[in-house]
């Protein structure tokens, strides 16, 4: 491998990275707000992208990912709204059962809503074909958007949980809730802004993948479980973790390719996920709280 | 009570035998049942949608023109979500409780081949959209196929290959039954053709990016790369090669005959060498072709009424249907054996993938001469001129 | 007690026959191919049914078990080893019987291990990987025994996919019937759909009356008991990590078993078996059943699978499932089947009345 080489592979690596890392973050937002990891998060990333496909063929680009942003924040809403308030007290098992029936029902909604066929948006910048060199290596445009947008998402995501209000009584839910609703913080609202949140950026990481990666109705599962396999990996709860451990499995991934069969790369991340999960499911960032962790 | 219970009880028995007596006295001629197994959804979808829908087309087309020797067709059809398991009861469903007088499809190899045995031993006609070459080699009697033959792609390629002075090439194949059997083709085929493959990899239909694997075969210093696919993740293909500077022609495969295929390709589609069915580009086959005026028409009929590109797959099971009516016509009657029997006979068919004679061995009907050479030329398929 | 545990049992076996006879009167005797199929598909959900409602644990992974089952035995029953024949190791598997030679339908001759060693083969192989992953996580909770599970399934999904041996993704075909004794073969063809109904229905009541005699067992009171409270139960004594995984390990065969005769009855298996959903499906009839009611689980694996089998559902198939999944949990957690708990009702109106 020559150094050109290595350096696309790494970029290769960090593109798919960086979407795992959004879809960790979402995971995390939703889970430290209430303990529970949300199945659907994959197909927020595909409802966000597909809307706006749709709504691109009558309004400029930005109009048009805006809107489905605001409409996948409007469904992480209802989500929360119809099914999760129902159920507050409910196990551990329940809860994870009715994640993964909404997943499938926002993906068979979307097969009869759309259809089974292949979609994608226009580039952001230049053309498919359009290429930058950097450092040797050639890559898409595009792969400079998806970097920008996701460091621009972590840097925002951190300035709202640490200076604004709500991002504060959010943190403060995910504390201890008993203590935050005593100190007047309406924890059902935050609960449901959780939703929204990761609903949202789980649109923005679509829209922006999807003139690389296409988007069809049933990509969304596969999406989830790297971004769980990099939550898990950086330790649940943990933002910041969760997207170095996305980036490193990017990469981790690129690199098996170089060695291995391709055929076998959705494996070995599945295989680390099996890894960490039994020898320290607190994550390799991970602190103190494994047994905590280990219990809820 | 229970007299009243009694006289209830007469009235809905004759009721449901003058009823029964009244449907059996109906002026039509009974139908012919039809099967039709269909990956409609999941993972072949982009497969079984398009051949469903032409499947129905084809059937209310004939039965408004009154069927065939006066017998309308009755289409059954039946989603199998691409899985073996449901190819299989359905099949089984067809030839026990429909007693259909054959079936259509399915879609993919794997279900083919799963249910290839059960109709042969049902003594069942079955016409598979699928493209593997197993399907009818060895030959089951009963057991037919429309798309073509991977060996004569994999021919058609290596000869342009060789005449572009091409001799060492990658492979980067779907993992599913197609790209399977294409990488075996591939492979078998490319001494005696001269060719060396530097490097053969295959990846996932849901693959997101494959610039990782591209940039593996870059590695290997190779003169053009050829993609063996089905799946809609083989426009990624043309477009990673471009970004990362891989800058040799592209062969792929007749599964990238959908012209969804070349708009998600974009700009980098263009350029991309392929043989395939003249389907495609029957807007510009000269009007003396014999496949012309099928071409035109159910390219025609197929985008008036369900308002999408026709793409090869849904001819496959426009395929199958015809030759299946021909023979019933060429046998005079719904006569399972009689039928098959008339379809090994049948010669000179012209249909969307090529003009079908088939034999006793034969039970695919095609030669090398269905496929063209092809390529994509400002986002629109044209006959490949080197 | 005694009997009246098995008087279920009984009313099934009869129903089982009614069933038949009922089908062969009214000349619907096509519903048994699909009858057969749901009740080897229900073998996976009785077995779920006692690792998810009485051990606790949940599984996303199960389908991978039926996988494994089914994959080694169709590997071993359709690999041909004519070639190797005169091979030692082979001969000597020939003189213990462990391989056969037989001709298929296209007249090619083919030597492959039996049908009875690849039993124990994909069994023994079945039983290792499920102690090795039970071992492994049999102490994680919650989301993360959800996840490894889950993970586990994946896993298997992508070797089927990615193996040249287990044919990617067209799977594996031209699966042998499986003769188990005289005049007696799973076998999916006409003529014996009859007998394999009843084959199948042997399977599932066997496994019932082993599932009951377990629940009834010192193994069963001990899972009861983790179930309430592990702590307690482990301060008592109860040694917990070896009783779920014994039956993290049962279940797993269980599963194993419904893979290796449904694979023989098909005659083929693909990768559609090991997929996520799959699983999901498994533990959605085993919810809507009502977790730890293992009638429930079968009647309910027997009618859903059925319904999907025929095609009822279309394209709505999974859809169907998910909402299942959603409105079960919301609405009925207990299950729809489960029994009316009559003493709560009469308390209640009885405070209603004293109140």
């Amino acid at each position: 491998m020559d150094y050109p080489q290595i350096v696309q592979y790494c970029f290769a690596g960090i593109t798919v990275g960086s979407i795992y890392a959004i879809v960790g973050i979402g995971f995390n937002i939703i889970y430290n707000t209430t303990g529970i990891i949300n199945f659907a998060q994959g197909e927020f990333l595909i409802v966000g992208a597909m809307t706006a496909i749709s709504f691109s063929q009558f309004f400029p680009l930005p109009v048009a990912i805006g809107m489905a942003i605001l409409i996948t924040i409007l469904l992480g809403g209802l989500v929360e709204i119809t099914f999760i308030r129902q159920v507050r007290n409910a196990s551990i098992l329940r809860l994870i059962i009715i994640t993964i029936g909404i997943s499938i029902l926002i993906r068979e909604a979307m097969l009869h809503i759309w259809d089974e066929k292949v979609r994608f948006l226009p580039y952001f910048t230049g053309t498919d074909t359009s290429t930058v060199t950097v450092l040797g290596a050639h890559i898409s445009p595009q792969v400079l958007w998806v970097l920008g947008v996701c460091a621009v998402i972590v840097l925002g995501l951190t300035l709202f949980f640490k200076y604004t209000l709500t991002g504060r009584a959010m943190r403060a839910c995910a504390d201890d809730r008993m203590a935050a609703r005593l100190c007047g913080i309406n924890d059902r609202w935050m609960v449901t802004l959780s939703f929204m949140l990761s609903a949202g950026i789980g649109a923005i990481a679509g829209c922006i993948i999807s003139p690389i990666a296409q988007t069809q109705y049933d990509m969304g599962a596969p999406l989830a479980i790297k971004g769980f396999t990099a939550a898990i990996l950086g330790g649940l709860g943990n933002s910041m973790a969760a997207v170095a451990a996305g980036l490193f499995l990017g990469l981790m991934e690129a690199f098996m390719v170089s060695q291995f069969d391709v055929a076998y790369k959705e494996a070995v991340s599945i295989v680390i996920l099996l890894l960490i999960l039994v020898f320290r499911p607190s994550g390799i960032f991970g602190r103190h709280e494994i047994n905590v962790l280990r219990t809820m | 009570m229970k007299t009243q219970f009694a006289k209830i009880l007469c009235v809905v028995t004759l009721g449901l035998i003058l009823g029964l007596l009244g449907c059996g006295k109906g002026p039509e001629a009974k139908p012919i049942k039809v099967g039709a197994l269909f990956a409609v959804t999941g993972k072949a979808s982009n497969l079984g949608a398009p051949e469903a829908k032409t499947a129905e087309m084809f059937v209310n087309k004939l039965n408004e023109r009154g069927g065939i020797n006066g017998q309308k067709i009755q289409l059954i059809v039946k989603d199998t979500g691409g899985t073996k398991e449901n190819a299989v009861s359905m099949t089984k469903q067809l030839i026990e409780e429909e007693q259909v007088l054959a079936i259509i499809g399915p879609s993919t190899s794997g279900e083919t081949m799963g249910i290839k045995d059960i109709c042969q031993e049902a003594k069942m006609i079955l016409l598979s959209c699928a493209a593997a070459e197993t399907i009818v080699n060895p030959v089951a009697s009963y057991v037919f196929k429309t798309p073509q033959k991977d060996s004569d792609a994999v021919k058609l390629i290596y000869k342009t290959m060789k005449a572009k002075g091409i001799s060492k090439v990658g492979i980067i194949a779907s993992n599913d039954g197609f790209g399977m059997a294409g990488t075996v083709q591939l492979q078998k085929l490319a001494e005696e053709n001269g060719i060396v493959i530097a490097i053969s990899e295959s990846y996932d239909g849901q693959a997101t990016d494959l610039t990782d694997v591209l940039t593996k075969i870059k590695g290997k210093d190779i003169q053009a790369v050829i993609n063996w696919s089905i799946v809609p993740a083989q426009s990624l293909v043309a477009k990673n090669m471009k970004q990362i500077g891989l800058d040799v022609p592209l062969f792929q495969s007749h599964g990238f005959g959908n012209i969804k295929y070349v708009q998600a390709g974009g700009e980098a589609a263009n350029g991309t060498i392929f043989p395939c069915g003249r389907l495609l580009i029957a807007d510009v086959l000269p009007d003396n072709h014999p496949q012309k005026a099928v071409l035109t028409q159910y390219k025609k009929d197929y985008e008036d009424q369900y308002k999408e590109d026709v793409s090869t797959f849904g001819g496959h099971a426009y395929d199958a249907i015809l030759i299946l009516t021909e023979a019933i016509k060429k046998a005079g009657s719904p006569d399972r054996d009689k039928v098959r029997d008339a379809i090994e006979n049948l010669s000179g068919i012209v249909g969307t993938a090529g003009v079908f004679n088939f034999s006793a061995m034969d039970h695919n009907g095609l030669c090398m001469d269905a496929f063209e050479m092809l390529t994509v030329k400002d986002g629109k398929f044209a006959l490949y001129n080197p | 007690m005694g009997f009246r545990k098995y008087i279920p049992v009984i009313v099934t076996a009869l129903m089982v026959v009614g069933l038949q006879i009922v089908l062969s009167l009214t000349g619907a005797t096509y519903y048994l191919t699909q009858i057969t199929m749901s009740a080897y598909y229900a073998l996976v959900v009785i077995g779920l049914c006692l690792l998810m409602g009485y051990a606790g644990q949940v599984s996303l992974g199960h389908a991978g078990f039926f996988a494994i089952g089914g994959y080694t035995s169709a590997v071993l029953t359709t690999c041909n080893l004519i070639a190797y024949r005169d091979n030692s190791l082979i001969a000597w598997c020939g003189s213990l019987g462990l391989v056969t030679q037989w001709t298929d339908i296209y007249g090619k001759d083919i030597l492959s291990f039996s049908p009875w060693a690849a039993l124990a083969a994909a069994l023994l192989l079945t039983s290792l990987i499920a102690v090795l992953i039970g071992v492994s996580i049999i102490h994680l909770k919650g989301h993360y025994l959800a996840m490894a599970t889950l993970g586990f399934g994946l896993i298997i999904y992508r070797i089927v996919l990615g193996a040249q041996i287990f044919g990617q993704a067209d799977g594996i075909s031209n699966v042998p019937p499986f003769g188990l004794f005289d005049g007696l073969q799973v076998n999916g063809r006409l003529p014996f759909r009859t007998q394999n109904y009843y084959i199948a229905w042997v399977m599932v009541i066997t496994t019932m009356m082993l599932a009951i005699n377990l629940i009834d067992s010192h193994i069963g009171r001990a899972l009861r008991s983790i179930h309430q409270n592990e702590e307690a139960a482990h301060s008592l004594g109860v040694n917990t990590y070896r009783c779920k995984l014994f039956t993290f390990v049962l279940s797993a065969l269980i599963a194993a078993a419904g893979g290796i005769f449904l694979t023989h009855y098909n005659g083929s298996i693909g990768p559609s078996e090991v997929t996520v959903m799959k699983s999901i499906r498994y533990v959605a009839i085993v919810a809507v059943g009502g977790m730890a009611n293992l009638w429930g689980a079968l009647f309910m694996g027997i009618l859903l699978n059925f319904l999907s089998l025929r095609g009822v559902f279309g394209s709505y198939d999974d859809a169907v499932f998910g909402a299942i999944l959603i409105g079960i949990m919301l609405l009925a957690p207990q299950g729809l089947l489960r029994k009316p708990d009559f003493r709560a009702v009469l308390s209640f109106l009885s405070k209603r009345s004293h109140g």
